[in-house]
């Protein structure tokens, strides 16, 4: 069989075969030869979000989470349509630890309130610290991180390691400590449950900012810009921050349901909302001293919390599924 | 959904035998098929593969594992990736012998590595995958896929991701193995002036089908088939003319232009490059830092009206040059003149005026389009930075321009990734030409194209140098390109410039050894074609 090969030609002028090589020609009906590039001119135009939004609509993870979510929205809205009952004034200590009763479907807490209103009327706040911490965080989180990812240099030098030194701190453990102090002590509420959560989670947006930034500041289409005439943060603002939006949106949800624990563990310690603010946290801890005579008082509250968190992290994953950049390529 | 149909193909002992097809055509996909290495989610839905008269269509993982390596080798594509990096190259070599129980002692593998053309091979079978070249790289994946002497290679475009002179030495290099070694060869590759010079037999693919068969040489001088034909005319390293159209016409137009232009000074050359220098600043550990001259004392001009191409291979400096031309970086020594005015020493405010005038077209058409943006505001983002006209004037422009481009106005609210690669290209050279630059900087503009595409969008830029007398800065590696659109030529080497002249000298008469080796290397150089075509 080698033989063939030592009577080449030498390579410039091309291989000659010694075998016979038929030429074969195709039916051309059969592979017609299509104009290259044609253009496609019908259908209506699809942005990333919108396709996102034509996968998401279809996905069952997606369509389960947001009815929860959707739910979940309404009650902290209108707590009043879901139960008649008052969650703190008519509690009557006869009714302690009582089981379900006519007009209180799920019974009564060790104080005789009723527990179907205080897990309804507890969902506003703990939604609201989740919503309000995450938004502060995804502000200064982002703000940091697209700084530090775009410009580089000293502003990265100083931006990462202040990020990395409350990055090191542990969420609770900070949380826990900084409650003690005096100004958090006098004014627990809301706000400075949100401005704590809010101060020790902002690091890990920044990281994913400044990453999905670094990928895409050196993209061709920022040189472009760049060299239209766009100035450093106009490109920033306009090129970068869109295109880095989609892994910061889905870690934001993500973290929305981390908020919505982390209030709830540290009410739960007794250091988070105060007793008088209604919240799962706050009912899980009163529960907690009845647990063996009346579970169902704190399997309630925990229901509600767990489905609530579960539903963001399920939002969280179908969002980061429909936004992946590898699957939007054609 | 079917990648491949019906393809037939048979390649004789001792054979090369090479598929030419452009992306998506099922080139790769039938070499896969033909080793059982088809991805989880592909089977083989009808047709038989015959290896040395056993049908392996079907045959079990296990037989198919004892062929592998031992009868049938392959040399993948990306010799970036394709060897481990956290493994000595010795190992990687010795992995495959003792996988086809051959004898795997240090000499063993660097007995093979040697015969790849790997010189001190022994020293080199202890060295990481990183510390080789791209070249080295592919030689030892080479080695790799003929260490247990395969009766059949696959090389799938085995040297796509190389410059083309270390392109060149890697396919003779395997040609005089699998010569030595009577090893038959699939060779699968986009270019055909590579198949045809490398392969007895071309088969060429299109949209999942072979399309055409037969000795390569025979393919190239009486293609068949209408899609071979078009790849034979469009095949920019057998073309060997500049692109006529814009070339009768351009010359014309541009003459009209230059006199229709007040103040378009009679300056011979829109931009002039003076002794310009970039010296990098690498940080090393602890403080030290090296400098790294990236561009070195070069001079060049680019007449107006008219093509001048920088060419080189990667690392070359070609594209820091055009980031200097482009204002995006700045040069540590020498001048750049635009229209006579020194741009190196603009304010900022003349800066952005000047960028309306010079405008770049990249690369890689998926990243020059902003996702987010759709088509109708990447073309008109220029016109709003720069403030020019109401929205209502800017939206008639965007129409023009896609009317320029050859693209459907109805393109407009469309978005990035509903367009193909071409149309991405054209999109991209529509928003250059928003703002009606004088200079547009093509930096490797069409490398990322398949061939016919590329052939298209050669043409429309020389369309529109003759119709709206632009003058292109054509950075390039691939010298085929430049003889189709250039009139003027820069062969780049390591930072500095090494020959100039007008492309028809630098083609027929190269004056420096690199340039010679350069043009030698365009695959299917020396190909046939009688000399009326050629």
């Amino acid at each position: 069989m080698p033989e063939n090969d030592k009577a080449l030609t030498p390579v410039p002028r091309g291989k000659v075969s010694s075998y016979p090589i038929e030429h074969f020609v195709a039916d051309v009906e059969e592979t017609p030869v299509l104009p290259v590039d044609a253009s496609t001119a019908d259908g209506a135009p699809r942005s990333i979000w919108s396709e996102a939004w034509r996968s998401l609509r279809r996905q069952p993870l997606f369509i389960i989470s947001a009815l929860l979510l959707l739910m979940v929205i309404i009650v902290a809205l209108f707590p009043g349509l879901f139960t008649s009952q008052q969650p703190n004034d008519n509690c009557l200590l006869a009714n302690s630890d009582g089981g379900p009763a006519p007009g209180h479907p799920l019974g009564f807490t060790q104080q005789g309130c009723d527990v179907l209103a205080r897990v309804v009327y507890g969902t506003r706040s703990s939604l609201m610290v989740g919503l309000f911490a995450t938004l502060g965080v995804v502000v200064v989180g982002g703000i940091v991180g697209a700084l530090a990812g775009f410009f580089g240099g000293w502003v990265d030098a100083i931006l990462a390691r202040v990020s990395d030194i409350f990055f090191a701190l542990p969420m609770i453990l900070g949380a826990i400590v900084v409650v003690q102090l005096p100004f958090f002590r006098e004014n627990r509420n809301v706000w400075t449950i949100v401005l704590i959560l809010a101060t020790f989670g902002w690091p890990q947006v920044a990281r994913i900012t400044r990453g999905a930034v670094l990928e895409i500041r050196n993209a061709d289409f920022v040189t472009a810009a760049r060299s239209l005439g766009v100035s450093r943060m106009a490109a920033l603002i306009k090129h970068v921050l869109p295109n880095a939006m989609a892994p910061v949106i889905v870690i934001a949800t993500i973290s929305l349901g981390t908020f919505i624990v982390a209030e709830s563990t540290l009410s739960f310690l007794g250091i988070g909302l105060p007793p008088d603010v209604m919240s799962w946290g706050n009912d899980i801890f009163s529960a907690k001293s009845s647990l063996r005579s009346n579970p169902m008082a704190l399997f309630w509250p925990a229901l509600a919390l767990s489905l609530t968190v579960l539903s963001f992290i399920m939002l969280g994953d179908a969002l980061r599924d429909a936004l992946d950049p590898k699957s939007r390529k054609r | 959904m079917p990648a491949v149909r019906n393809a037939h193909l048979t390649i004789m002992p001792g054979e090369t035998v090479a598929i030419v097809g452009e992306s998506g055509s099922g080139k790769s996909t039938t070499a896969l098929a033909a080793i059982g290495l088809l991805p989880g989610n592909g089977a083989v839905s009808g047709g038989s593969i015959i290896f040395d008269g056993e049908d392996i269509t079907h045959a079990s993982e296990k037989r198919i594992v004892e062929l592998r390596g031992s009868s049938i080798g392959m040399v993948p594509q990306d010799p970036m990736s394709n060897l481990n990096p956290v493994w000595k190259i010795g190992f990687q070599v010795k992995e495959t012998l003792k996988a086809n129980g051959l004898p795997c002692s240090p000499k063993d593998v660097a007995q093979v590595l040697s015969e790849a053309g790997l010189p001190d091979a022994e020293a080199r079978a202890n060295q990481y995958p990183h510390e080789f070249s791209g070249g080295m790289r592919q030689r030892a994946l080479i080695a790799i896929g003929l260490s247990c002497r395969p009766r059949l290679l696959i090389a799938d475009e085995p040297t796509s991701a190389l410059d083309v002179t270390v392109q060149r030495q890697i396919l003779d290099h395997l040609d005089r193995m699998t010569d030595e070694l009577g090893t038959a060869v699939l060779l699968i590759t986009h270019d055909l002036g590579l198949a045809a010079e490398r392969a007895h037999k071309v088969v060429v693919m299109y949209k999942g089908q072979v399309v055409e068969s037969g000795p390569a040489l025979e393919i190239l001088t009486n293609p068949q088939h209408p899609y071979t034909r078009k790849l034979v005319e469009s095949a920019p390293s057998l073309a060997s003319r500049r692109i006529e159209t814009a070339k009768s016409l351009g010359l014309d137009g541009t003459t009209e232009l230059l006199a229709a232009n007040p103040d378009g000074g009679r300056t011979e050359s829109i931009i002039e490059v003076k002794h310009l220098s970039k010296v990098f600043n690498l940080r090393g550990a602890l403080g030290k830092s090296t400098d790294f001259t990236a561009v070195d004392d070069v001079s060049f001009s680019i007449p107006r009206g008219t093509t001048t191409a920088v060419v080189g291979e990667s690392g070359s400096g070609k594209s820091t040059v055009a980031r200097m031309v482009l204002g995006l970086e700045k040069a540590t020594k020498g001048d750049i003149l635009f229209n006579g005015t020194d741009i190196t020493k603009l304010n900022r405010r003349e800066m952005f005026d000047f960028r309306r005038r010079v405008q770049p077209i990249f690369q890689d058409p998926y990243g020059s389009l902003d996702p987010m943006y759709n088509i109708y505001r990447t073309i008109e983002e220029p016109l709003r930075v720069h403030g020019i006209g109401n929205a209502k004037s800017r939206e008639q422009k965007v129409r023009e321009l896609l009317d320029q481009v050859s693209l459907p106005a109805s393109m407009m609210r469309r978005y990035p990734n509903e367009l193909s690669g071409g149309q991405r290209q054209r999109v991209a050279i529509a928003r250059a030409l928003a703002l009606d630059p004088e200079v547009v900087i093509c930096d490797e503009a069409v490398s990322a194209l398949d061939v016919l595409v590329q052939a298209q969008i050669l043409s429309l830029l020389a369309d529109l140098q003759s119709e709206l007398g632009l003058s292109y800065l054509f950075i390039t590696h691939d010298l085929a390109v430049v003889r189709q659109i250039a009139d003027e030529v820069c062969v780049m080497q390591k930072g500095r410039i090494v020959e100039t002249g007008s492309t028809d000298d630098v083609f027929d008469n190269p004056q420096m050894e690199y340039t010679r080796a350069l043009l030698a290397a365009i695959p299917g150089a020396g190909l046939m074609l009688p000399p009326e075509v050629a």
